[in-house]
């Protein structure tokens, strides 16, 4: 279950090969695990919707993780423009190991608050529609649901830096909300098999041998690729040229 | 026989007792025990499962023919306690998984206790029938109504013995005050009020009043944007009736007096340990989360747990914990796996002993652990079929944390995830330990000599 080989972390673009009896293992850097824990929270906070009624301390926690990632990358001034729609196909397929981040990690300055998580509250906002009273002595059994303020996170225009960030995670809601039966196992499907995935890519990333987990790479690599749809293969020519972005990085 | 009462962890042997629940290697989610409890005497031990279920055993007598047999657990009642319903505003099911049960004192010959799902709370009253009553005279004995025409002789009925029946009956139905998922219920020392407590809020209840409750605790933001806590458990004091706690989903516990305010959101105290900068990642916030939180016997601590440590707190001091005990420290680098896999977000239980000198709470691969406060030794102890053979003594189990793993150790990767150990339950007065392990539930007592 758990991650096998050693990894550390990544400095100044210089990648530690340790070579095992499993083969050439890269070491993704610190920003590249970072990225691929805040995919993973984000696809959580997808299946969370989707559950018969999402679990409010588990989803707090997440969206609590997001925003100290989100706020860390600020900081960093590697917060980029996220590409609405890989986010929103955002899957376990671009996750790389994250074994550094569960280490101590370095200094989180005091953040400013991070309000203005509009869309992704949007679950929380629905359980307002039926808010029955906890009443002081006088009053009755009677249900009072308040008045939904359903469009507060709509209205609630995203400020400048987050803008891109609450539309790709607004459209995540969108496209969950229309999204049909079938469409919920493909999510569920997408998710198994991605473990395996996940493994496979552990064991032998930036090896030549998987070039679907290069989407990662170029999504986070350059504005120049902003366009990139994630599903599609890399070949040969654009891993190298991954590869040399990453290490000139 | 009072075994163990204040005893010493290196003199208490652990050994099987029974174990109740299927054999079978495939486990049917309906059947997987959700809580577990004893009642305040040790008598009766109820357990909870996610089918809405509510299952009571009965200690039996002790025989002195059979003084091996010290007073075995069996069924004394099952019954239905929650269906699943539907909540067509939000169109979401509501799940009939019982989440918490807890027993009122025994005021007469009925037990009662209290069965909560995420959203209703209901009293249920189990009782005895032994007795019937015959010769009514308006019905005959299959309760069909006479024809009072052809009635001549008038009779007294009189009570005939029958077969032992125990018959559980919902007194009392509470719903409709909780918007979030119930995660919590206490009853009060006063025996006349209890609360329920879900992720935002906190409500008051009179046992003999179901269409009202007090909100005493309301932690929702007017602006739900704004949301990063929620309340994780909740227990009143068991002596003063004024004072309950409640824990946060950000390490916190608060200290409430009913006295003060109508609307508790003003603590009397407020306990949190300052974060160790140097162990901060981005899972410290999750990992402190609190599961659950229990006062002592005495009153003089609560224990809290979160996801890889107990703590002992005394009241009387907010800034740190008085004692600090590792449950499973070899998971700490293993937390990016265990929050994909959403482990991280197991919510265990713990427990005092009666003595509140041990805790005890659980872990995966079917391990639990008990602490001993005034030893401060601990031990690892499994639930496991292989252990299972009649009062065959526990053998404490190790993790091996790295290098070399020993013989009867278990490397960290190869614990069963899937096996965890959330509920657990200690008998008020003896050595007796109910602990669930996923639909089994087993029970251990201490060794006889």
């Amino acid at each position: 279950m758990f991650v096998r080989g050693l990894k550390r972390k990544c400095f100044d673009g210089e990648e530690d090969i340790e070579g095992t009896l499993a083969g050439i293992k890269a070491i993704p850097s610190y920003n590249l695990q970072r990225q691929s824990l805040l995919d993973m929270s984000l696809v959580k906070l997808q299946l969370c919707h989707m559950l018969v009624e999402p679990n409010l301390c588990r989803s707090v926690l997440i969206a609590n993780t997001v925003r100290q990632i989100q706020e860390e990358m600020t900081q960093d001034g590697t917060w980029q423009m996220i590409n609405t729609q890989s986010t929103g196909q955002a899957s376990l397929d671009r996750l790389v190991s994250t074994d550094i981040l569960c280490r101590s990690s370095r200094d989180q300055a005091e953040g400013k608050h991070v309000s203005a998580y509009g869309t992704f509250n949007k679950d929380f906002e629905s359980d307002q529609a039926q808010d029955s009273s906890e009443t002081m002595s006088t009053a009755s059994s009677v249900q009072a649901p308040r008045n939904l303020q359903s469009n507060v996170w709509e209205m609630e225009n995203p400020q400048e830096n987050k803008g891109n960030f609450q539309k790709s995670l607004d459209q995540i809601f969108e496209t969950l909300e229309n999204k049909s039966p079938n469409s919920v196992e493909d999510l569920f499907s997408e998710v198994e098999n991605s473990y395996y995935d996940l493994d496979t890519m552990l064991t032998g990333m930036m090896s030549n041998t998987k070039m679907g987990h290069c989407d990662s790479l170029e999504t986070f690599s350059s504005p120049t690729n902003t366009a990139s749809n994630s599903n599609c293969k890399s070949d040969l020519n654009d891993l190298d040229h991954i590869v040399e972005i990453l290490v000139e990085s | 026989f009072l075994a163990g009462f204040g005893s010493l962890m290196q003199d208490v042997l652990w050994c099987f007792s029974q174990v109740k629940g299927t054999i079978d290697t495939g486990v049917t989610e309906s059947d997987i025990i959700s809580t577990v409890e004893f009642n305040h005497t040790g008598e009766l031990l109820a357990t909870g499962d996610k089918g809405g279920r509510v299952v009571i055993f009965q200690r039996e007598q002790e025989s002195k023919n059979q003084p091996h047999r010290r007073g075995e657990y069996n069924v004394y009642s099952t019954f239905q306690s929650h269906e699943p319903e539907f909540d067509y505003l939000k169109s979401l099911e509501i799940e009939e998984k019982i989440n918490k049960i807890r027993w009122l004192p025994q005021q007469n010959a009925a037990y009662f206790l209290l069965s909560t799902n995420d959203k209703t709370v209901k009293l249920w009253k189990v009782s005895e029938r032994d007795k019937r009553p015959e010769g009514y005279n308006l019905k005959d004995e299959d309760g069909r109504l006479r024809d009072p025409s052809m009635i001549t002789v008038l009779r007294v009925p009189v009570l005939r013995p029958m077969d032992l029946m125990v018959e559980a009956t919902p007194r009392r139905v509470f719903a409709n005050a909780h918007t979030y998922h119930i995660n919590s219920i206490s009853v009060n020392s006063d025996y006349e009020t209890y609360m329920s407590a879900d992720d935002l809020r906190i409500n008051l209840w009179n046992f003999e009043i179901t269409n009202q409750s007090f909100n005493i605790v309301d932690i929702k933001p007017a602006n739900m944007e704004e949301l990063t806590e929620v309340i994780t458990a909740a227990e009143f004091h068991p002596h003063h009736c004024n004072t309950f706690v409640y824990s946060s989903s950000k390490g916190t516990i608060r200290l409430c007096d009913m006295r003060a305010a109508a609307l508790c959101d003003r603590h009397a105290k407020f306990f949190e340990e300052p974060e160790d900068p140097s162990n901060r990642s981005f899972f410290s916030e999750i990992i402190s989360s609190i599961s659950d939180v229990k006062f002592s016997h005495s009153g003089r601590y609560i224990m809290t747990r979160d996801y890889l440590t107990v703590k002992v707190w005394d009241l009387n001091m907010e800034n740190r914990p008085i004692e600090t005990y590792q449950v499973h420290d070899y998971l700490r680098s293993k937390l990016c796996s265990l929050y994909e896999n959403d482990c991280i977000f197991d919510k265990f239980e713990c427990v005092w002993n009666g003595s509140d000198s041990v805790i005890m709470t659980g872990s995966y691969n079917n391990f639990f652990r008990m602490f001993d406060r005034n030893t401060k030794r601990d031990v690892t102890l499994e639930a496991s079929r292989e252990n299972s053979k009649p009062r065959a003594i526990l053998k404490p189990r190790k993790v091996c944390v790295g290098g070399k793993r020993r013989k009867d150790e278990i490397s960290v990767d190869s614990l069963d995830f899937s096996k965890k150990i959330l509920h657990t339950a200690w008998h008020p007065s003896e050595n007796i330990i109910a602990v669930a392990a996923t639909n089994n539930l087993y029970i251990f007592q201490d060794k006889i000599n």
